[in-house]
C-alpha cells in the first residue's frame, strides 16, 4: 500500500516535470524573450545586458532547473502583451474559473444524478425516452454552439439574462466573488449551464446504466419481497450503490471543466484564466500560454492522482495487483 | 478485407441510422468538393460583392437592390449560401486532414512500439500516457499557439489552415497508436510473422505489408470518429479565433461572425452556419457509432 502510494507520487511528479520542461522550451525557444520583454526599439547593448541578466547564457539544464524552482515559488515572468507579472495575472482571474467550475460540476453533478435515476426507474416512460433522445442531440453539439444557442433565447429574445461578462462582484480580501449578489448569480446562470451540460449528460447517462445494473441484482428482489418501500429501495439501497463509479467520473471530469471553461468563458466574455489564455494564443503571449500549461498541468495531475489513491482505498482487489505493476 | 463482404452490407440496409447518416455526410462531403459549381456566387470574389446587398433577410427581395438570397446575407452583403458551401469546404478539409496526420503519425508509432518494444515502446506509450491525461482541445490550442509564435507574423495568415491541421492532428493520434500498438503486440508472435522475419524482410517491410493489414478495421472506425472530433475541435477553435483566418472562413468563423449580429436582429447569419455544422457532427458521430458496433463492438 505504502509502495504503491509512492510509486504514484513519484509517476506523478515525473509527469509533472515533463509538463514543466514543454513549459520551459516554449518560454526558452519559442521566439525571443528578450525581444519580447524589451520591445524593437532596444539597442543590442540592452539586450545583451538583459540576457545576461536573465541568465539566458547559462547552460540549458541549469536554465531548466531555475525555470522549475520560479514555478514551485509561484514566480512565471512577466506577459509578453501586458508587461503585468504572470503570477498577479492569474491570482486575479483565478477566483472567476474556480466559482465558475464549482457551481456548473455542482449542476451537472445533482442533476445528472436526479435525471439518471429518473431515466433509470421510468425506463419505458415517454418523459425518460424523451430526456435520454435529447441527452444525444446533447453530446453531439459543441459546448460554444450551446452558449451561442443559450445566449439567444435567454438574452436576446427573452431578455432574462445578462448575455456576457461578470457583474456584482464582492471583493473578499483578495477574492472577487460573484455569489453574494443577486447580478453576480444572475450573469453565472448561462455560462455554468453552457460548461456543465455536457458533464450533466455524462452522469445522468452513467447513472442510468448503474441503476439498471445494480436494479436487476438478487438483493433488490429480496429487498422488494420484504415489502421495503419501492422509493427506499431506489434511493437507499440502489443509488448508493451506483455513486462509486460516479464519483470517479465525476472527479477525472473536474479537469475536463477546467479545460472547457477556455470556451464557455470566451463565449461568454467572463474573466477568468480561461478567457486570458486563449488571448495568449491569440497574441502569441508565450509566459501566459505556458504558466496557464502548468497551472492545468498540476490541476490535472492532482485529479488522477486523487482518483488513483481513492481506487486504492474503495477497491481492495487493486492493493492485491498493484504490487506486480501498473495494468 | 473478408470483413467487408455482404455481411456489412446487410447490417448496413438494415439500420435506418446508418443509411440516413452515411447519406447526409455524402451530401455534405459532395456539396462541399463541387462547392464553386454549385455556389451561386463566389463569397471570396471581393469584385462581385455588393454592399448594398448586406443583411437581406433569407428569401426577401434586398430592400435597395432588389435581388434575393436562398439564406440571406450577412454584413459585406455576402450571399450565406456560397458562403455555407464554401465553408463546409474548409470545415472538411482541415477535419481530414487532420485525421490523415493523426491517423498516419498513431499508426506509424503504434507499431513501432508494439514491434520494437523495449525503451521504444516505453517512450512512445508514456508520451500517449502523458498526452491523454489532457483535453484534445486544449493541447490543440497550445500546439496552435506555439506554431504562430515560430511563424513570422507576415505569414501568420497563409499558413493558418496549415497550422490548424497539424494541431488538431497532433493531438488526436492517440487513440490511433494504443489500438495499433495492441494489435501488433499479439500479431508479431504469431508463426506468419516469425516466417517474414526470418526471411529477411526488413522490419518496416514486416510491419506495414504484415502487421498492418490486420488493424485497418479498427483504425476505420476510429478514424470516423476522431474526424467527428476534428471537425468540432475545427469549429471550435475558429470560432474561438485561433483557427481558420477571415480570409478562408470555415463553419466555425461564420458562426463567430454570426453571433455578431444576434443583438441586432440578423438571426439568419447565425442560424444556418450552426444547423450545418450541426448536421455535419451529428450524422459523422451517427456513422462512427454504428462502424463501432457493427465493426468492432470490443472498441470503446
Amino acid at each position: 500500500m505504502i509502495y504503491t502510494l509512492f510509486q504514484r507520487v513519484i509517476q506523478a511528479c515525473f509527469v509533472l516535470l515533463l509538463v514543466a520542461l514543454v513549459a520551459f522550451s516554449m518560454f526558452r525557444f519559442v521566439g525571443d524573450p528578450v525581444q519580447g520583454m524589451l520591445g524593437q526599439e532596444a539597442t543590442s547593448a540592452d539586450r545583451e545586458a538583459l540576457r545576461e541578466r536573465l541568465g539566458l547564457t547559462d547552460p540549458i539544464v541549469l536554465q531548466y532547473a531555475r525555470f522549475v524552482l520560479n514555478a514551485v515559488q509561484g514566480e512565471f515572468g512577466v506577459s509578453y502583451r501586458t508587461g503585468e507579472s504572470v503570477a498577479d495575472m492569474i491570482s486575479q482571474r483565478l477566483p472567476a474559473t474556480l466559482e465558475l467550475a464549482l457551481i456548473s460540476g455542482t449542476f451537472a453533478l445533482l442533476l445528472g444524478i436526479g435525471l439518471g435515476v429518473f431515466t433509470a426507474i421510468r425506463r419505458e416512460g415517454f418523459v425518460a425516452q424523451s430526456i435520454m433522445a435529447t441527452s444525444l442531440v446533447g453530446v453531439s453539439l459543441p459546448t460554444f454552439l450551446i452558449g451561442v444557442l443559450l445566449i439567444w433565447v435567454f438574452a436576446v429574445e427573452l431578455s432574462w439574462l445578462p448575455s456576457f461578462g461578470r457583474s456584482g462582484v464582492v471583493d473578499l480580501g483578495g477574492w472577487s466573488t460573484s455569489l453574494l449578489t443577486v447580478d453576480g448569480w444572475r450573469s453565472l446562470i448561462l455560462p455554468a449551464i453552457t460548461l456543465g451540460l455536457y458533464q450533466m449528460t455524462l452522469i445522468m447517462r452513467l447513472v442510468r446504466a448503474e441503476m439498471l445494473e445494480v436494479l436487476r441484482q438478487d438483493y433488490i428482489k429480496f429487498a422488494r419481497a420484504r415489502g421495503i418501500s419501492t422509493r427506499r429501495i431506489h434511493f437507499k439501497h440502489a443509488l448508493k450503490n451506483t455513486l462509486i463509479p460516479v464519483i470517479t467520473v465525476a472527479g477525472l471530469q473536474i479537469g475536463s471543466i477546467i479545460a472547457f471553461s477556455i470556451i464557455t468563458e470566451t463565449v461568454f466574455q467572463w474573466p477568468g484564466v480561461g478567457l486570458m489564455f486563449i488571448n495568449a494564443v491569440y497574441f502569441v503571449d508565450i509566459p501566459v500560454m505556458s504558466a496557464y500549461l502548468l497551472l492545468v498541468g498540476v490541476v490535472f495531475v492532482s485529479i488522477n492522482l486523487a482518483v488513483d489513491l481513492l481506487y486504492l482505498v474503495i477497491d481492495p482487489r487493486l492493493k492485491a495487483n498493484a504490487s506486480e505493476g501498473h495494468s | 478485407m473478408s470483413r467487408w463482404d455482404s455481411d456489412f452490407v446487410y447490417a448496413f440496409k438494415r439500420s435506418p441510422v446508418a443509411c440516413v447518416s452515411a447519406g447526409v455526410v455524402c451530401l455534405l462531403v459532395l456539396a462541399a468538393v463541387f462547392a464553386p459549381w454549385i455556389a451561386p456566387l463566389n463569397p471570396f470574389d471581393m469584385a462581385a460583392l455588393n454592399l448594398m446587398n448586406g443583411f437581406t433577410p433569407p428569401l426577401a427581395p434586398n430592400a435597395f437592390t432588389g435581388e434575393t438570397f436562398l439564406l440571406g446575407t450577412d454584413d459585406q452583403g455576402r450571399d450565406l449560401f456560397s458562403a455555407i458551401l464554401y465553408g463546409l469546404r474548409v470545415s472538411l478539409f482541415v477535419g481530414f486532414a487532420a485525421v490523415a496526420l493523426a491517423m498516419f503519425l498513431g499508426v506509424f508509432l503504434g507499431l513501432l512500439a508494439g514491434y520494437r518494444g523495449g525503451w521504444v515502446d516505453t517512450l512512445i506509450m508514456r508520451m500517449a500516457d502523458v498526452q491523454v491525461t489532457f483535453p484534445s482541445i486544449l493541447i490543440a490550442m497550445l500546439i496552435y499557439g506555439v506554431a504562430q509564435g515560430l511563424i513570422a507574423p507576415d505569414n501568420r495568415g497563409d499558413l493558418a489552415i496549415g497550422v490548424l491541421i497539424l494541431s488538431i492532428g497532433l493531438s488526436e493520434w492517440v487513440q490511433f497508436a494504443r489500438t495499433v500498438r495492441g494489435t501488433t503486440l499479439v500479431e508479431k508472435e504469431k508463426e506468419y510473422v516469425q516466417a517474414a522475419r526470418l526471411m529477411g524482410l526488413n522490419p518496416l517491410a514486416v510491419m506495414v505489408r504484415h502487421i498492418l493489414p490486420n488493424v485497418t478495421t479498427p483504425v476505420l472506425v476510429i478514424a470516423t470518429i476522431t474526424l467527428a472530433l476534428a471537425i468540432i475541435a475545427e469549429a471550435t477553435l475558429s470560432f474561438l479565433g485561433v483557427g481558420a483566418p477571415p480570409t478562408e472562413p470555415s463553419l466555425g468563423t461564420l458562426i463567430r461572425i454570426g453571433q455578431d449580429f444576434l443583438f441586432s436582429g440578423e438571426w439568419w447569419i447565425l442560424l444556418f452556419p450552426a444547423l450545418t455544422l450541426l448536421l455535419l457532427a451529428l450524422s459523422v458521430n451517427l456513422l462512427g457509432d454504428w462502424l463501432r458496433d457493427t465493426l468492432n463492438p470490443r472498441l470503446k
